[in-house]
């Protein structure tokens, strides 16, 4: 398998990142049916899935050398966005041990893995990295075990500790986060940091996830996507940074429409970590914009019947009052109301 | 969640270290490294004997820093299902036996100041793999084992191999030592940890709360199999259309499991809550440690691993 990396792609100022057309096929559309509510999405993180990014434990794609490249310049501004709490070091070996064997057998080319004994030679062909060290011993790493790792992964992590029948997110690595804070939430129980979810806790979700979650059992990983949507390929919408991502919802116009509105879909993982018995939860986040959707002819007919029949408690909660329906007119015309095929996959095999 | 498959382990040793107690050492049939694990954590391995099949977790007492080896520790129970039997019996270096992968219901606390282990005969092996994690790290611990006068030696030889801490070994009744003393003097932060018979672990968990101590530093690891047997009943599946009778020596899920019935399980030991069935007429008698106090009284839904019927009938949602 051989991925074109385009290390050079920008997700700030220029924004010039874009989806190749084996990128856009790709993309994890979330949307089997032509109307979206909450439901309990989670299943077994398993090699099979509509689209090859469910193939491997951590998806690594186009975009992976300058999604690193972003993450190395957000905690460069602010490192305080990767933080983890002091009890959570065998859980961060753990992360290491499980990002590096996957890669190492998901992608050999681009990634090895060799072992003597404890001590560990890691190679990283993507960013150039050689780094023997000594696993167990943070001293041999340049940065401690999960920083390090995750600086290296795509897509943003979180460690929950089990404790007291409950999980609490007691560190991560989070700088490609749709408007939460770690800093914030870092050491809150389960309940706690989905406080500000609407609706969900009543109808008893969160306590039937908990209890699911607290069963969660090594080497079997589970995963559900979650969506909104970001005006532009920003990765870091933080609320540290609302100030400067905030205001581009403004900026919309039915000409820019196609280029600056993106579909924003997480792909979130679970994995039981063995030696800690904490849980890792990846938070995978794929963009693509409303332009290249809708050159797949299933996707542009199923997003506009999603977003033209979306609850408006979800419209206010995904924040997209302000060009919904500039967004449902564009892709309006596209609609002749023929019936899709069920599931997510595109249907055609180039565009 | 899905089946990962199992893992096909090959008995690299297999040695009798006390009249009851015998040793396996089990490695990957194909020689590769086998799964990361930690400290509490089994392995539940499924044994063919004839048309019988038994499924036994076993603490995993140490497995090597490289992941080669997995070392359990079986004590033979004549009047068990016959899972230890046949370990004793038939299973000896290079056999292979297949095991689910590994599973841990018995976690060392990440955040404890403190570790306080107690066990109890056989229930020293969850705390043999603790022992060779604690000793890499700072947090101070202290192990009470409580074991028969016989057995002193082994258990001796086998903590020996463990240094550093405070270790102590009882060849004695836990009912004859200062339990309370112990708990009494313990410093804030303390977690405590048992492990070993159910009446011993009762006895240890009772007293700890008399004295104060909160439910969220109490941990406890039961070995499964401690509640298989009791009155024979017949299970109604009322969805598959079966009627099972449950003998004796049989748990109410082998009984369905023989009957070509697989629902969900996992620990087999009452813990988990995995099999958790729905009871749509009859009693249960609850055996289980998953649900409330309310929930046993309520009656509605039964762990059917450990737990049986009450009177001669039940009718289960399968």
């Amino acid at each position: 398998m051989t991925i074109a990396f385009k290390p050079a792609e920008t997700f700030h100022d220029d924004f010039t990142y874009r989806n190749s057309d084996a990128g856009i096929l790709r993309f994890p559309f979330p949307f089997g049916e032509d109307a979206y509510m909450y439901s309990v999405n989670i299943e077994p993180h398993v090699p099979a899935g509509p689209s090859p990014a469910y193939l491997h434990a951590f998806d690594v794609d186009e975009h992976y050398v300058a999604e690193c490249r972003e993450r190395a310049r957000v905690l460069a501004l602010d490192p305080s966005r990767c933080k983890v709490l002091p009890h959570m070091m065998t859980a961060q070996w753990d992360t290491l041990e499980l990002i590096m064997e996957s890669f190492a057998r998901d992608y050999p080319e681009y990634f090895s893995l060799a072992k003597n004994g404890s001590t560990w030679t890691w190679i990283n062909r993507p960013l150039g990295i050689e780094d023997k060290f000594t696993f167990g011993d943070a001293s041999t790493l340049p940065y401690e075990p999960f920083e390090y790792i995750t600086r290296q992964a795509q897509g943003d992590f979180t460690l929950q500790d089990q404790r007291n029948d409950n999980l609490f997110v007691d560190g991560g690595m989070v700088t490609t986060q749709a408007d939460w804070s770690l800093e914030f939430d870092i050491g809150m129980s389960f309940h706690e940091w989905h406080a500000p979810v609407p609706l969900a806790h009543q109808i008893g979700v969160f306590d039937r996830a908990l209890k699911f979650l607290l069963r969660l059992q090594q080497a079997q990983p589970v995963r559900r996507l979650n969506w909104t949507m970001t005006i532009n390929p920003r990765l870091d919408t933080s609320p540290e940074n609302y100030p400067v991502w905030g205001p581009d919802r403004t900026t919309v116009t039915p000409e820019n429409l196609p280029e600056k509105v993106h579909l924003r879909v997480e792909l979130q993982t679970l994995f039981r970590l063995p030696r800690s018995n904490a849980i890792l939860f990846g938070i995978r986040c794929y963009l693509a914009s409303v332009g290249e959707l809708a050159r797949v002819e299933k996707w542009r007919k199923r997003l506009h019947r999603v977003l033209r029949d979306l609850p408006p408690e979800l419209e206010g909660y995904k924040g997209l009052n302000r060009y919904r329906q500039m967004t449902i007119d564009y892709l309006a015309p596209f609609d002749d109301g023929a019936v899709l095929s069920k599931g997510p996959q595109p249907d055609q095999a180039s565009l | 969640m899905s089946n990962p498959g199992t893992l096909a382990l090959r008995v690299r040793e297999a040695e009798m270290i006390a009249p009851l107690l015998k040793r396996f050492v089990l490695e990957s049939a194909d020689r590769a490294p086998l799964p990361s694990t930690g400290p509490g954590a089994h392995l539940r391995l499924m044994l063919k004997d004839g048309a019988r099949k038994y499924r036994n977790a076993y603490s995993i007492a140490a497995a090597a820093p490289d992941n080669s080896t997995y070392e359990i520790i079986v004590r033979r129970v004549p009047r068990s299902r016959g899972g230890s039997v046949f370990l004793h019996e038939h299973v000896d270096a290079g056999t292979i036996v297949e095991a689910d992968f590994p599973g841990n219901l018995f976690p060392l606390s990440q955040v404890a100041r403190k570790h306080l282990l107690i066990g109890g005969g056989i229930g020293i092996t969850p705390f043999l793999g603790y022992l060779a994690h604690l000793k890499g790290t700072p947090t101070p611990f202290e192990l009470h084992h409580f074991c028969r006068v016989e057995e002193e030696e082994t258990f001796g030889q086998l903590l020996r191999r463990a240094e550093g801490g405070k270790i102590h070994l009882h060849p004695e009744l836990v009912t004859e030592f200062d339990l309370a003393q112990l708990l009494r003097t313990q410093p804030l932060g303390t977690h405590l940890y048992v492990c070993g018979p159910e009446i011993f672990m009762d006895l240890v968990l009772a007293t700890a709360r008399s004295h104060g101590w909160p439910g969220s530093k109490l941990h406890s690891e039961s070995f499964g199999g401690a509640h298989a047997g009791g009155a024979p009943f017949v299970a109604v599946l009322k969805r598959s259309g079966l009627e099972i009778h449950v003998p004796e020596d049989q748990t109410l899920l082998e009984a369905i499991e023989a009957a070509g019935v697989e629902p969900p399980s996992l620990c087999r030991g009452g813990a988990c809550g995995q099999c958790m069935t729905e009871v749509l007429e009859g009693e249960p008698e609850h055996r289980d440690h998953y649900l409330s106090a309310e929930e046993h009284a309520a009656g509605r839904v039964m762990m059917i691993c450990v737990s049986r019927a009450k009177g001669e009938r039940i009718v289960l949602d399968l």
